[in-house]
């Protein structure tokens, strides 16, 4: 016999906050971070064709980029750098607080990274409004006509390298948007007390998000910024 | 253990029980249902529609090649219904096509878990694939789309006139189903395994799986950002790809490819884990080379990543750069070998049964085992550059995806339908419509093979220049209404079994597996205690069961009554 039964099991008979389809809180717990863990390895292979794009266009064309990269304004994103880091401490802290079940200072902290991530954001709307202004932004308007050593580069090659920056900064962007959607979602069902925020685990798969969303950008600064000759 | 399961009984009305199926019967308790049985069967009806819509283009498709001048319709059109055939049958039917019904349906009940770890997710995953199906049928219907299902650039990002957004919308979506079904699968398999259920007694189909989300997971997302990224070119005109937007179309074909590829695997690895349990049961044998089998899904998931250059040796990849891909692609072919000859051997030292999934089954092998060999000359770079987008390729993947893939869906269909239902339908029909399709299959296809040497090129819809290939058109388009009528054969005697088919207990089959210790159909939460496992995948006693009749045995025999 292959199976023998053990453990009666009723349908409903549960502790509380243990969904139906699992045996304990343990093996629920360890379910949502594997869940996890494996949703942020696609958003993983989501960002590698951009980054492999860009790589191998800087590869192609080293010196236009490393020149047209000088109009990027490298104070404010490392600006920037600086508010996400901060940020991704706060959301530890935050995630510390939930295990300790200190109801109070894990809002606190929550507000701080969702006050970071708006600061991210507002920094990126005068960057890019800056690039707008200037025509900096691939299309129709695209104007190429910076004085200098960026004068150099053929307009093709810059809007290809600002397509990129656009493209990798604006989907960086809207991550960083689901990440206050995310975090504001949970301090409202904090503050309420809600049954759904019970345990940790809500609190820590927000952080582990916002952690990569930490992490992309750490990749993001040098590459588009600091990228030396 | 091994004998038939004995709990049928017509005569004494067993107490009513409630099942997966009698629980609740609302539309709104099947449309809000977070149970993977009802999920699964969503699933399957949906997959069916997609599958007609798809089929019907094929039909066009076929009719307009019968005479060399394309008479029916217009180059334009052409170009759309192929490519909706492609988008349709790819997208929508063929990637979900196993995981999301049996997949969905099975892989708790083999590991003995109430559930899938987010059966809200699962029911989200179901949502969005019916709004991205729904979206891709606007699409056609709004205009159509002519870029064909590869949507290569430039002709997609700047020169189309046609539906690409809304259809690449729609791949886009389809993707995220997929994606939600594959961590659900992940999660479930790693963390909701029953107690004594160690990974290497796990069900062959539960690797399968297994490996197949680990593909989706890594792949999926390199095609989601690709057309993200053929959006933001078409729409935004950033450039990444095109050559007018200072970009290089050849990247666009890498990163499609990267994904396109392992999706073919997305789609046989499936296919290959039905066999497996086919095989098993109708051999009444335990699997020859278990952890070969096992481990090989996992060597074909991690090798499928490392060949997709073989697309591109037409491209202007540099002549190192394909000789490198060409030699992985034939590692590939290693371990989808392993698997035929364990299956042949298995079969080869079993006492065989030929009940319907095991005709599916044995005309899987035949027809994979062709697609997979044409493989071979496609991978070699110099045959290659002769039989590149010709017919030849159209054939090959037909092959392996039709004739392979939708070949072990059936089996398993059939082989699990009466688990599904609580019904068994005429054995003798099955083996006729798998028979039909065998034969129908091997007419339509193997003339694409002539064609594709001699040199008909694939998305024409003429040849005038060489109306000596209208006789092999002529047969393969007689083929595909012979493919067509095996195919729809199926609808109808398995419906017809929902209502007149004979009661059948937990095991017609006396096959092995938790799925078959639980009632059919089974209950809400699949098994009223949870199982414990003590012993390996697959103990069948070939020797024992040379005696065994099975339920389904009885049923043909006539030895018991039909149900009501
Ligand atoms: C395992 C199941 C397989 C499936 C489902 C499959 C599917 C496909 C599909 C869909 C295409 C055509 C794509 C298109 O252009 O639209 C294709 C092409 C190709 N396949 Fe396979 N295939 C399989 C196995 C193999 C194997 C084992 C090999 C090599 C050993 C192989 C080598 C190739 C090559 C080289 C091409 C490109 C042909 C060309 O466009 O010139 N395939 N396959
Ligand atoms: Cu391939």
């Amino acid at each position: 016999m292959a199976v023998e039964a053990i453990a009666e099991h009723t349908e409903q008979g549960h502790a509380d906050g243990v969904f139906h389809q699992f045996e304990s809180i343990e093996q629920q717990n360890e379910s949502y971070i594997v869940g996890m863990w494996s949703f942020l390895v696609t958003e993983v292979m989501f960002f590698g064709p951009l980054f492999f794009a860009y790589l191998l266009y800087r590869w192609q064309f080293q010196p236009q980029f490393y020149l047209v990269h000088k109009e990027l304004n490298v104070a404010l994103g490392g600006l920037n750098t600086v508010i996400l880091l901060f940020s991704s401490f706060a959301v530890a802290m935050a995630v510390h607080f939930a295990q300790k079940k200190a109801r109070q200072k894990q809002l606190l902290w929550l507000g701080l990274t969702l006050a970071c991530a708006f600061g991210f954001l507002i920094v990126k709307y005068f960057e890019w409004a800056h690039k707008f202004h200037v025509g900096h932004v691939p299309g129709p308007g695209f104007r190429w006509e910076a004085a200098g050593e960026a004068g150099v580069v053929p307009a093709g090659i810059a809007e290809l390298f600002f397509s990129l920056y656009f493209g990798m900064t604006g989907l960086h962007g809207l991550h960083v948007v689901i990440g206050i959607i995310c975090i504001g979602t949970l301090m409202l069902l904090t503050a309420r007390k809600s049954k759904l925020v019970e345990s940790y685990i809500p609190t820590e798969m927000v952080g582990l998000y916002w952690h990569f969303v930490d992490l992309v950008w750490i990749f993001l600064f040098p590459l588009f910024y600091l990228m030396p000759q | 253990m091994s004998t038939v399961s004995t709990q049928h009984g017509a005569a004494e009305p067993a107490a009513p029980q409630s099942n997966y199926l009698t629980n609740g019967n609302t539309i709104a308790s099947w449309l809000l249902t977070t149970d993977h049985k009802r999920i699964a069967l969503l699933y399957l009806v949906s997959i069916t529609v997609f599958f007609t819509v798809g089929a019907w283009a094929a039909s066009m498709i076929r009719l307009e090649l019968m005479v060399p001048k394309g008479t029916l319709m217009e180059n334009d059109t052409y170009n759309k219904i192929f490519t909706m055939h492609g988008v349709v049958m790819v997208f929508f039917f063929l990637i979900p096509m196993i995981p999301a019904t049996l997949g969905n349906f099975l892989i708790p009940m083999m590991i003995g878990a109430r559930d899938l770890a987010f059966p809200r997710l699962n029911l989200l995953s179901w949502y969005v694939y019916v709004a991205a199906g729904v979206l891709a049928v606007i699409a056609m219907l709004t205009g159509g789309v002519d870029t064909g299902w590869t949507f290569y650039t430039p002709y997609s990002s700047i020169y189309s006139n046609s539906q690409v957004g809304l259809t690449i919308g729609a791949a886009f979506l389809a993707g995220f189903s997929s994606i939600f079904t594959a961590i659900n699968f992940i999660v479930t398999i790693h963390k909701m395994r029953a107690p004594g259920l160690t990974w290497f007694r796990l069900p062959l189909f539960v690797w399968g799986h297994y490996a197949t989300s680990v593909v989706i997971i890594l792949g999926t997302p390199v095609i989601a950002i690709t057309l993200l990224m053929l959006a933001g070119e078409r729409v935004l005109k950033l450039g990444f790809f095109s050559p007018e937007l200072g970009g290089d179309p050849v990247l666009f074909q890498h990163l499609f490819w990267f994904y396109s590829h392992p999706a073919v695997y997305i789609m046989i690895l499936p296919a290959f884990s039905v066999m497996s349990e086919l095989i098993t049961c109708f051999s009444r044998r335990k699997i020859f080379g278990y952890s070969f089998i096992a481990f090989s899904s996992l060597a074909i998931g991690g090798l499928g990543f490392l060949v997709w250059g073989h697309h591109l040796f037409v491209s202007g990849q540099s002549m190192y750069q394909g000789m490198v891909f060409s030699i992985i692609s034939f590692l590939v072919a290693v371990p989808s070998a392993i698997k035929i000859f364990n299956w042949a051997t298995t079969i080869y030292k079993g006492s065989v049964r030929f009940n319907t999934p095991m005709f599916y089954a044995i005309g899987f092998m035949g027809l994979f085992l062709i697609g997979g060999l044409t493989g071979l000359y496609l991978s070699s770079m110099a045959t290659d550059i002769h039989l590149h987008d010709t017919y030849f390729v159209v054939a090959h993947f037909h092959y392996v995806m039709v004739g392979g893939a939708v070949m072990a869906m059936l089996g398993g269909v059939h082989f699990w339908w009466p688990k599904m239902t609580g019904r068994m339908y005429a054995d003798s029909w099955g083996k006729l419509s798998a028979t039909i399709i065998f034969v129908g299959f091997n007419l339509t296809f193997l003339p694409q093979f002539v064609l594709g040497y001699l040199g008909m090129p694939r998305r024409y819809h003429y040849y005038h220049f060489a109306p000596e290939f209208q006789v092999w058109h002529v047969m393969s388009s007689a083929g595909s209404s012979i493919l067509a009528v095996g195919y729809a054969m199926p609808l109808f005697y398995l419906l017809w079994s929902l209502k007149r088919g004979p009661k059948v207990g937990p095991n017609p089959w006396a096959a092995k597996g938790l799925e078959w210790q639980t009632a059919s159909p089974p209950p809400t939460f699949n098994f009223e205690t949870t199982p414990v496992v003590t012993e390996e995948a697959y103990e069948y006693d070939p020797e024992a069961d040379e005696e065994v009749t099975t339920e389904v045995e009885r049923i043909a025999a006539g030895d018991l009554p039909h149900g009501r």
